[in-house]
């Protein structure tokens, strides 16, 4: 079992452009199931991507693929024309608000955002459009979600996951990776593993994904990464104390970020004295997370959280 | 992206938000002929001196050359010397203001030099109030917050007296609606005019908000005049980086000389970069990992010199570049790269750090750990450039190495 992606996943891609094209490519390369692709200008034209298998991902498939996507001009036709029930979208962003609304519309079950840089109104206004859809969004400006040998929804690097039972959830991408190699390396692996972005406004929360996890009978143990800004990490650290019935372990970034600067990812600022890393830290100790005290013991400190419930 | 408090000013008025009439000046001469106008449109012989510079606190604010010339002077003169005394204080003001540096409790020690004054009409203040306009990230909706402490710190009021802050939320698709407004003016205790008056403005000032891409308007204080007028007597105003593609006008409003030389040097290569106090220059690779790197310095007992995230999408060149600005601080004493090669490829990395070094040689201990996509061919490619370059296995291990390196 996983969340939100497996096998089953038949996903479309928005935003063909070069860099959505390199990662679309690397997904079906590691076994995702593409099923087509909504560019409005190239509607009725197909792409061929071929290549070596990446055999990190789904196994036993022979070592080259070639796949052709036939292209849409809407997402309503590749949804009708291919069943599809997830999307990731590259499209830049001036028009990335408008590419999730129209996904939205398509009642698709999943909608992954990589475009970083969309502005905080556009997705004030995508955020207000999507209440009552049937839709989730994941992102934006996040690498996307992997259940490992089953589907690649972003740009994660496939070969350092590895099929096992924590799932992970992070505001971070680089910082996940560091999370998912040490999980792949002290053997404990990961169900699924979930980027929910560094935008101040998202779709996808910490608390919705760890609900999952929690629901998840394949999850053993969760990671949960955060960063300065907001208090997403507060929220999460009341709900884990309130409802977690698996072991918890975290990381939170920026004990040494000035105030009033943006580390990089645009949610990532300590404003008016909130959203400190040493809030996030005491409350997420306070709902006996163990949390690590660099991102180099992130993985002995799951391992950690684990022996302490018997589970490792 | 920050602008001054007269360009903020100038935003509202455009819209109808009521703000005293005003002029900037860049020298002492125009900061003297923007006086005698000012008094006869206005009626009042008094005047305010305004520096403008990227940090609030400037009224409270000193001079480091003038300990005594606050960064925000009533000038009383002209009730009873007429303009020409006004003109004359204004001058003197002028001349010691400009060029002068202002340190205030948000600017740090080194404070901030005054480029620009801002020569504005006294106003005959009957209360002061505060209002502001903030994104709340758990509703992911801008709230219009308000209080009645008007010129206090609102962090200060939250703290103490968080029954004194009034919050509206906005609705997108709605705007600020009129209940709302309304609800919000009796709040603050406003009536009759200035009810009316209250109402207009933060009407004005929300769809201003969402029109604009402002991700913060504080106004404080916002105040009401003996005559019932609503005014916004200071305006502080910045914008969503990524929405300044639609609006080219404010865009152009940005002033450079406000920002740090390194911090606008590296934003043209793409990079994101913070200058820190610290010894140790960092070159990292995603802006969790860079401020993580940051932590781990830290935690071994180092002091990080920057913050820099190369992007996942980095060029040979913008590594190069990277490298420069690295180096070119003083203060750093030894530098630490840490690459998790996900898009980032860490041989592209390695080929950066060698094409750098050797444009501007390397004269400090350099760590490099690459970990990730093409790690191997990263590190071959460092160990026969011939660099002296002390390899590590993990995040850890390079920052405890380059604080060992350093000390």
């Amino acid at each position: 079992m996983s969340i939100l992606v497996n096998k089953d996943t038949k996903l479309i891609i928005q935003g063909m452009g070069n860099f959505g094209r390199f990662h679309i490519d690397k997904s079906i390369a590691y076994g995702t199931n593409v099923v087509g692709a909504v560019h409005p200008s190239r509607a009725g034209e197909t792409e061929t991507f071929e290549g070596e298998t990446d055999h990190s991902g789904v196994p036993g498939r022979p070592d080259s693929y070639s796949v052709t996507l036939p292209i849409y001009a809407t997402v309503q036709e590749a949804v009708q024309e291919t069943g599809a029930n997830a999307s990731v979208i590259f499209v830049p962003p001036p028009f990335a608000a408008d590419a999730i609304m129209e996904a939205a519309e398509a009642d698709i079950p999943l909608i992954v955002t990589i475009t970083e840089g969309i502005p905080i109104n556009d997705m004030v206004r995508v955020k207000r459009y999507m209440q009552g859809k049937s839709s989730r969004l994941v992102g934006p400006n996040c690498p996307g979600v992997i259940t490992p040998h089953e589907c690649r929804i972003g740009i994660m690097p496939g070969y350092i996951h590895q099929a096992g039972k924590i799932g992970v959830v992070s505001k971070s991408g680089t910082l996940t990776y560091e999370a998912v190699f040490q999980l792949t390396q002290n053997g404990l692996g990961q169900t699924t593993a979930v980027g929910i972005g560094g935008d101040p406004v998202n779709g996808t929360n910490f608390i919705d994904v760890l609900e999952l996890f929690n629901n998840d009978p394949a999850t053993q143990g969760v990671i949960m990464i955060g960063e300065i800004g907001g208090n997403a990490e507060e929220e999460a650290a009341a709900w884990i104390k309130a409802n977690m019935k698996k072991p918890v372990a975290g990381f939170i970034a920026g004990t040494t970020a000035p105030k009033g600067k943006r580390m990089g990812h645009a949610g990532a600022i300590i404003s008016g004295g909130k959203g400190t890393a040493e809030d996030k830290i005491a409350a997420l100790n306070d709902a006996g997370v163990v949390v690590a005290p660099t991102p180099t013991d992130m993985g002995d400190a799951m391992m950690q959280a684990m022996k302490k419930a018997g589970l490792a | 992206m920050k602008i001054h408090e007269y360009q903020a000013k100038e935003l509202m008025k455009a819209r109808g938000i009521n703000v005293p009439l005003g002029q900037v000046a860049k020298t002492a001469a125009e900061a003297v002929a923007a006086v005698r106008p000012l008094i006869e449109a206005s009626g009042n012989n008094v005047v305010v001196v305004k520096s403008q510079i990227h940090a609030g606190g400037r009224g409270k604010g000193r001079f480091k050359e003038y300990p005594d010339l606050g960064g925000v002077t009533v000038v009383l003169d002209g009730l009873k010397g007429g303009i020409k005394a006004a003109e004359a204080k204004v001058d003197e003001l002028a001349k010691k203001m400009l060029g002068a540096t202002l340190v205030t409790i948000q600017t740090g020690d080194e404070g901030k030099q005054v480029n620009r004054l801002y020569i504005e009409q006294g106003i005959d203040i009957a209360r002061e109030l505060y209002m502001s306009i903030v994104l709340d990230r758990s509703t992911g909706r801008n709230i219009l917050m308000a209080s009645t402490e008007g010129g206090m710190d609102i962090e200060e009021v939250a703290e103490h007296t968080p029954e004194k802050i009034l919050r509206e939320t906005i609705d997108p698709a709605i705007g600020l609606a009129g209940f709302q407004a309304n609800r919000m003016a009796r709040g603050l205790g406003l009536e009759g005019n200035a009810l009316k008056n209250g109402v207009k403005f933060m009407t004005a000032l929300s769809q201003l908000a969402t029109d604009l891409d402002t991700d913060l308007i504080e106004i404080n204080p916002m105040v009401v005049t003996k005559q019932g007028d609503v005014m916004a007597l200071d305006g502080k105003m910045s914008f969503d980086g990524n929405a300044m593609y639609r609006h080219k006008d404010i865009a152009a409003m940005r002033d450079e000389s406000e920002e740090n030389t390194a911090e606008l040097e590296a934003a043209q290569f793409g990079l994101n970069f913070i200058k820190l106090d610290g010894t140790i220059g960092c070159l990292v690779n995603g802006a969790g990992l860079a401020m993580a790197t940051m932590d781990t310095i830290k935690h071994v007992g180092g002091e990080p010199a920057n913050f820099l995230d190369v992007g996942g999408g980095a060029s040979t060149e913008n590594v190069t570049a990277a490298f420069k600005i690295i180096t070119k601080d003083p203060n750093v004493k030894g530098i630490f790269v840490n690459i998790f090669g996900g898009i980032m490829r860490c041989d592209v990395i390695a080929n950066g750090v060698v094409e750098a070094v050797k444009q501007v040689g390397l004269k400090v201990p350099l760590v490099v750990r690459l970990e990730g996509t093409n790690s191997q061919l990263g590190k071959q490619i460092i160990s026969e450039s011939g660099l002296n370059v002390v390899p590590a296995d993990s995040l850890k291990d390079g920052a405890e190495k380059i604080v060992e390196l350093v000390k």
